[in-house]
């Protein structure tokens, strides 16, 4: 203990004299931990607040009876079959949108508690526990969570209006509650929804749901028995999205973890004195190896906390735009602010010692092996440096087999996932050898004596900014991919909005009922050329949630919807009832193509169509299919009106659409124009890539600050190669430039390397992970301006990196200088 | 001509004002040779960076064929390291990423006088002919120091500056390199300034000065 405690004391010192290197290994913690830990507060919070939707109605929700036709059916169904011995609970929902400075709209959830069975609960509190009276008696009680308390900007106890100026009952927050939902008793809710009389959905208990009893004859004409799986379906859907986000946490994990990673070994390199003076003094090599694990562990700690509360606040800086991409992808409501665990704070201090030592232990191990006596030759450490380059070599040849092997049999988005981190990693591990083969070129073409200098001085100081170049490649790389894909995929998803919604104006009707009553009405209208429903049932189609959607034979749909392959006949096929089309995703994941037999299970039979056309269906995280109207309602009687789309004089858009809303008391967000619903579209997919921009930016930035290390750990090192320059006649000012243009050359050829290794990620990330991940491919583009912004972005980066060693160094007083030649003054 | 007249140096220690040069005199002709000697901290070396101008001296005047190295700035002075001397140092300060014959090559193609003939002649006379394609680590001490002659020769200063050449040296290399030197220096028709602790090596060269205390020691300036 004694010996651990004396080396590990002297090891310490070495940080009294080099505080930067202090830093750089905390930083590279810190960052490596923060930019880690923020990604998985947002999927922590996502998932809990998925789980918190799904426990709304724990262990009472196991089934339920809906609608055949339209969202909501008379209540007496609910007394017939309370009558009947069905031990169902009434359940209305629908949207309410409260007013105030910043109206917003939320889940109203109308719940009869009486009804429901003993041992369910609401909102994490048990049914027999809670204050019925307060519940159901006026005034009544509005459950909110704490968050969308806050979010509204409202106070427990307040009594808010709605859009439409009905007052709820007082707000009582309910801390297990999901985001964005109130609850309320349903005499409240068929209130303030103006549904007088109507229901969503009737809960049926598990055991009873289990028995599987026949609906009473009238009853089954109306209702329909389905099994609850919105919560698995939400978490099977954004998995993709969590998946990516943490790749986005793992690469700038690992550029973080570069920084520490050179910082240690450059400690390692100047302490190597050290520890052949602790060898000779009798320290046992497992003793140096216990100390200076024990430090590695000391940096951890601290690196890690401070990783841990930057992490923290990084999620609540993103977790707005994650929260919206969510809502707007998914449907999925999150929170707008992080409550978390300890166990997050406590992982995420697991990460930083785990990081850390995968960052020292090849410093540790490269100590263990290297001979007593040779500790302190620096050709030994060369020596050691180059069998590692070799090892790393040979590890992207292995790498790369991995990538080739992953692209021909992999099926799977962690294949998908594999490969591209198999691409980045070989790309890095080459890019030593490459700098080096490049320079050596360059030195071929080098005449003068400085020039020469500056290209063999570039080959020397490789090793030691290998790896902070290593994590620029890597940042710019993902810049360069990223950007590629999203900007691709905002031309061709904004090219295929304009086709697809060519309709001028779209109405969400209540029911059916309602849509056919409207339909009829628009059809006296002046001005309004076609009036085409879109008839919908959702089902399953081999596990997978799909909207099945049935359109009238129109010329606008030949004309509009994109295909993206087709039968000559496809649309004659549709209209006749004998075809289908399937979106891309959907046909991807059935693995079906055109022509192929498409069995869609109906309500009695199953039915087989013809594939006659693939089509895009960006954002849609469902599957897609499109079949005639006619068709759809013969076979499916659940199959409801979901959109009204008029085709019609745009000037009339505005009179239209204010008609609509006073005469059926439809909602604004029900009647929706089409340059609104392009609009709302194009922000949800902005928002959607702010937090991976975000991310990328900080990578990119964590990369910057690697460089930074590097090159001021190294200045320090570097006066020994620079004063004999000046000895020799070269000037300070000359120095400063040939070490500045030595780092942007340097940064130069890794940008140069960079954007070809970003294309090819753009193309892994458009052509593979894409496809798995949602199901569509989508065509790779090469953004030359984009590339030239990046590219600059990179070298101004390098830039900011080099500004600081360099305006040490020019600040050097020439006795500094001197110390390289004497010892004595 | 090198005169140096009444030169003055100190520095700013921890412990207050050091003086290390408290009025240095001598002068050293064309062609000649010139050993500097004295116990260590007697300001050898500090004196032989002013005289690069690596250093500028705190008072006194140290000409250069009768131009002072005073004021001039420090792109005058870089040019005077590059054109007018040839320094050699006790730990040899070649530049580790170039091979010895860019190393031997470097200053006079800095000076734009490489003449390759020269130089090749250079190479042959320090027997570094089979180590041209080496790198500086790949040599011994000796061989090292070697091509630090090779390097201060090759422009043919006018001036060579040497600082211990001999000092991380055997006794039997220390005698070959400095051999060499003396007689390359001969050669190329430059004046030698040597700072050394060995009585034995300074009795090679013409004169001999002893810096004591900061002092050129009575009756030797």
């Amino acid at each position: 203990m004694g010996m651990l405690r004396i080396s590990l004391l002297a090891l310490l010192s070495h940080w009294r004299r080099h505080p930067l290197q202090f830093c750089s290994i905390l930083t590279g913690l810190w960052l490596a931990t923060a930019l880690w830990t923020g990604v998985q507060a947002l999927n922590n919070q996502a998932r809990a607040d998925y789980a918190r939707a799904g426990a709304l109605l724990a262990s009472a929700a196991q089934a339920q009876l809906v609608a055949r036709q339209g969202e909501r059916f008379d209540q007496a169904a609910h007394v017939q079959l309370r009558r009947s011995g069905w031990p169902v609970s009434p359940i209305l929902e629908g949207r309410l949108s409260i007013a105030g400075k910043e109206p917003s709209t939320l889940r109203l959830l109308g719940i009869e508690p009486l009804t429901l069975p003993r041992e369910a609960s609401i909102a994490g509190q048990l049914t027999t526990g809670f204050d019925l009276d307060g519940f159901i008696g006026p005034p009544g009680q509005a459950w909110i969570a704490p968050d969308t308390l806050l979010r509204l900007g409202l106070k427990a106890g307040e009594q808010p209006l709605s859009g439409d100026g009905q007052r709820l009952p007082p707000l009582q927050v309910q801390a297990q509650l999901a985001p964005g939902v109130i609850v309320v008793d349903i005499g409240h809710a068929q209130t303030l929804l103006r549904a007088p009389g109507q229901l969503s959905r009737l809960l049926l208990p598990k055991a009873f749901a289990a028995l599987a009893p026949p609906l009473p004859v009238e009853l089954a004409a109306i209702l329909r028995l389905q099994a609850s799986t919105d919560t698995d379906d939400l978490q099977r859907l954004t998995d993709s999205f969590h998946l990516n986000l943490t790749a986005l946490g793992m690469l700038a994990f690992v550029v973080g973890l570069f920084i520490v990673h050179a910082a240690i070994g450059l400690a390692l390199e100047q302490r190597r004195g050290l520890l052949r003076t602790l060898r000779a003094c009798g320290v046992s090599l497992s003793g140096l190896i216990g100390a200076l694990t024990l430090e590695l562990g000391l940096f951890a700690l601290l690196g890690g906390l401070a990783g841990v509360i930057s992490g923290y606040l990084l999620a609540s800086l993103l977790l707005p735009d994650v929260a919206a991409s969510l809502r707007g992808l998914y449907g999925a409501q999150v929170a707008g602010q992080l409550s978390l665990s300890p166990q997050w704070g406590l992982a995420g201090l697991a990460i930083s010692l785990l990081g850390a030592f995968l960052a020292g232990c090849s410093s540790l191990l490269r100590t263990m092996r290297l001979p007593l006596l040779a500790l302190a030759q620096p050709q030994a450490w060369r020596l050691a440096q180059g069998v590692w380059l070799r090892r790393q070599v040979l590890l992207a040849i292995v790498l790369v087999v991995l990538a080739m092997a992953c692209w021909w049999f992999g099926d799977s988005l962690l294949s998908a996932f594999v490969m591209v981190t198999a691409v980045l990693l070989t790309a890095a591990l080459l890019l030593p050898a490459l700098l080096d083969a490049a320079l050596a070129v360059l030195t071929r073409f080098s005449r003068g004596p400085l020039t020469q200098w500056f290209i063999a001085d570039s080959r020397q100081q490789l090793p030691a900014l290998a790896l902070a170049l290593m994590a620029l490649l890597l940042a710019l790389a993902a810049s360069v991919g990223v950007g590629s894909m999203t900007e691709g995929f905002r031309r061709t998803f904004v090219g295929w909005l304009d086709q697809r919604l060519s309709a001028d104006l779209y109405v969400t009707p209540r029911d059916t009922p309602q849509a056919l009553e409207i339909s009829a009405w628009l059809s006296g209208q002046p001005g309004v050329d076609a009036v085409l429903p879109n008839w919908r049932v959702d089902t399953r189609l081999q596990g997978w949630p799909v909207q099945l959607q049935g359109i009238a034979d129109h010329p606008s749909y030949r004309q509009h919807w994109p295909l993206l392959e087709q039968r000559s006949d496809a649309w004659t096929q549709l209209a006749a009832g004998q075809g289908a089309m399937l979106s891309e995703q959907l046909a991807r994941r059935l693995k079906l193509g055109l022509d192929d037999d498409l069995l869609l299970p109906t309500d009695q039979t199953e039915q087989h169509l013809t594939i006659v056309g693939l089509y895009a269906d960006y954002g849609n995280s469902k599957g897609h299919v499109l079949v005639d109207a006619n068709w759809l309602r013969r076979y499916w009687r659940e199959a409801r009106v979901s959109t009204l789309n008029l085709r019609m004089a745009p000037a009339r858009v505005p009179e239209l659409k204010a008609a609509l809303e006073q005469r059926y008391g439809l909602d604004s967000s029900r009647v929706v124009d089409q340059s609104s619903l392009k609009r709302w579209s194009t922000e949800v997919f902005d928002r959607t890539f702010a937090a991976t921009a975000a991310l990328n930016s900080l990578t990119l930035g964590v990369a910057g600050v690697a460089l930074f290390i590097s090159l001021l750990t190294l200045g320090q090192s570097r006066l020994g190669q620079l004063a004999p320059l000046w000895a020799l006649g070269v000037g300070r000012a000359s120095l400063v430039w040939l070490c500045l243009g030595q780092t942007l050359m340097l940064a130069l050829l890794t940008v140069l390397l960079a954007i070809p290794l970003g294309l090819l990620l753009a193309w892994c990330l458009v052509a593979v992970v894409n496809v798995q991940a949602f199901g569509w491919r989508l065509p790779l583009h090469v953004f030359a301006g984009q590339l030239l912004q990046l590219g600059l972005l990179g070298l101004l980066t390098s830039l900011l990196a080099a500004a600081g060693p360099l305006w040490q160094l020019a600040r050097r007083q020439p006795a500094e200088l001197l110390r390289q030649f004497a010892d004595e003054p | 001509m090198l005169v140096v007249e009444d030169v003055r140096k100190s520095f700013i220690t921890a412990q207050g004002k050091l003086p290390v040069l408290r009025g240095v005199d001598f002068q050293l002709s064309t062609g000649t040779s010139l050993a500097l000697m004295g116990e260590s901290g007697s300001g050898k070396s500090t004196l032989l960076h002013l005289i690069a101008g690596l250093e500028r001296a705190d008072s006194g005047r140290i000409l250069v064929d009768g131009e002072p190295l005073q004021g001039r700035r420090e792109a005058e002075l870089a040019r005077w390291r590059r054109e007018g001397i040839g320094l050699i140092f006790q730990q040899y300060n070649l530049i580790s990423s170039l091979q010895v014959s860019a190393n031997l090559a470097f200053q006079a193609r800095l000076a734009g006088r490489h003449d390759p003939a020269w130089v090749e002649h250079l190479a042959g006379r320090l027997g570094l002919m089979p180590l041209l394609q080496r790198y500086p680590e790949q040599l011994s001490g000796g061989q090292q120091q070697r091509v630090a002659i090779g390097r201060a020769l090759a422009p043919r200063p006018p001036l060579v500056l040497a600082d211990e050449p001999t000092g991380n040296l055997d006794e039997a290399t220390s005698d070959t390199v400095l051999d060499l030197l003396l007689q390359l220096v001969a050669e190329a028709g430059s004046s030698l300034l040597m700072v050394t602790h060995s009585a034995r090596l300074a009795s090679r060269l013409t004169r001999r000065l002893c810096l004591h205390l900061g002092r050129i020691q009575p009756g030797e300036a």
